[in-house]
């Protein structure tokens, strides 16, 4: 059976699933990342500490295990939530932890020079991330975050193990009419190709660039 | 909310999910160890070629780990497994899932090497040439070792990644730890509690499994086992 019309729509629906997903981890991941890149790089060691046992524990799960904590873990309180919800939520914690990582890396990668300079001119802590530190860091972490995206976006298919409607499980629902693997998944993974492609180069090139500019 | 957490799951005497927690956690670490021996290989095959004197040889490897690193490794485990089926080639889940692992990860681990392979010194390499070392000799003894040793770390990360991917292998059916939790949890309705120790299972696998590479690596490379530092 040949692949038909509707079926091809069907995929490109699943594909906006996989983007929608791919950006609430994004953004989500984005907003709770930062705040544990900031907490790595704290004065308390405390702090320091809470962040870190919470990268090392969600870089040691597996993302379906993550999202089947979410997918159940949200069904105890007693409401059914739809798996965009769960799912939403474990790309928003798995990205967290690594984003986390990526920007303090970033951060600490800041010439210990500007941290000094900074401080000796009496600036607070807070002025001294806000006006000396974060502009330099964010700079250095546009290339290395563009990379993660792929990433993202890739992970976003393990979404089907919660039964997910992204562009993998509508892959394997369009195969399991026709029988056509090999035509359904090359399908399937050329989009993914297409989306992330695009992403990887750019992240190439802004680091390309960034060297160039002996940052 | 009231929820009362449950496991005794664990300690039921009729049916033994503690042990099969333990048999997937078993199955998992071998399908991780075999795709891990296999990507190490291929991908140093394909750093190699990435890295000689062969263009269309050089080119393949772009070509082929662009595709593979722009893809779900999901996606190219239905492709292999479910195609091949399709095409009517009779292949086990388990191979499927060990081939597809060491495809993919082969080609993470060529750039990791690569990257190890342009980092030594073109002096070193004149020196071996100028020595009258063969060119398999001056590849062998003189580049990898060191190209390798230098990038360990980066490959360990990628492999305990790796080791964390062969949970959506249960996808295709192979009876690894993911497949058993799953099969408790319909048997049990206790998902929550199962993934919570499934989690640490996974926790205290990915400990181990980078405490082993590293162990490797220890007696691979005599230098830095006495140096306590890599070149």
């Amino acid at each position: 059976m040949h692949i038909t019309f509707n079926q091809i729509v069907f995929l490109l629906q699943g594909t906006l699933w996989t983007i929608a997903l791919a950006l609430i981890g994004f953004v989500g991941g984005g907003v709770i990342g930062m705040g544990i890149a900031l907490m790595r790089v704290s004065r308390s060691v405390v702090v320091r500490w809470i962040a870190a046992v919470y990268v090392q524990i969600v870089q040691g799960i597996p993302l379906p295990v993550l999202m089947f904590l979410s997918y159940f873990g949200l069904a105890i309180t007693g409401v059914q939530v739809p798996a965009v919800v769960a799912a939403g939520v474990s790309m928003t914690i798995f990205a967290a932890a690594f984003l986390g990582e990526i920007w303090r890396g970033s951060i600490q990668a800041v010439p210990k020079t500007q941290w000094e300079a900074a401080d000796s001119l009496g600036l607070t802590r807070f002025q001294m991330m806000v006006d000396v530190i974060l502009p330099q860091a964010v700079r250095l972490s546009i290339p290395p975050t563009v990379g993660f995206m792929v990433q993202i976006v890739k992970n976003t298919s393990y979404a089907v193990v919660i039964g997910f409607t992204e562009l993998t499980q509508s892959g394997k629902i369009v195969n399991n009419v026709i029988f056509q693997p090999f035509v359904v998944f090359t399908i399937v993974g050329a989009i993914y190709f297409c989306l992330c492609s695009p992403l990887a180069n750019a992240s190439r090139r802004l680091d390309l660039r960034l060297r160039s500019r002996g940052a | 909310m009231k929820y009362q957490f449950d496991f005794s799951f664990l300690w039921d005497p009729e049916n033994d999910y503690a042990l099969d927690l333990l048999h997937g956690a078993w199955l998992t670490l071998q399908l991780s160890a075999v795709a891990i021996a296999g990507g190490f290989i291929l991908g140093t095959l394909l750093a190699i070629a990435r890295t000689g004197s062969i263009g269309w040889a050089r080119r393949i490897v772009v070509v082929y780990v662009e595709i593979i690193r722009n893809t779900p490794l999901l996606v190219q485990t239905f492709w292999l497994f479910f195609g091949l089926a399709g095409a009517g080639y009779k292949i086990t889940a388990f191979s499927a899932a060990v081939i597809a692992m060491s495809l993919n990860v082969a080609a993470y681990s060529s750039e990791i090497i690569r990257a190890g392979i342009e980092s030594v010194r073109k002096g070193q390499i004149e020196a071996a040439d100028s020595l009258g070392l063969s060119r398999a000799s001056v590849l062998f003894d003189v580049i990898l070792p060191p190209a390798i040793e230098r990038v360990m770390p980066a490959l360990i990360s990628q492999y305990v990644l790796l080791m964390l991917a062969t949970s959506i292998m249960a996808q295709i059916s192979v009876e690894e730890l993911m497949a058993a939790a799953s099969r408790i949890t319909s048997e049990t309705f206790r998902g929550f509690e199962i993934f919570i120790v499934v989690a640490g299972i996974y926790i205290v696998m990915s400990v181990l499994v980078r405490l082993v590479l590293r162990g490797i690596g220890w007696l691979a490379f005599p230098r830095r086992r006495r140096l306590g530092t890599s070149l």
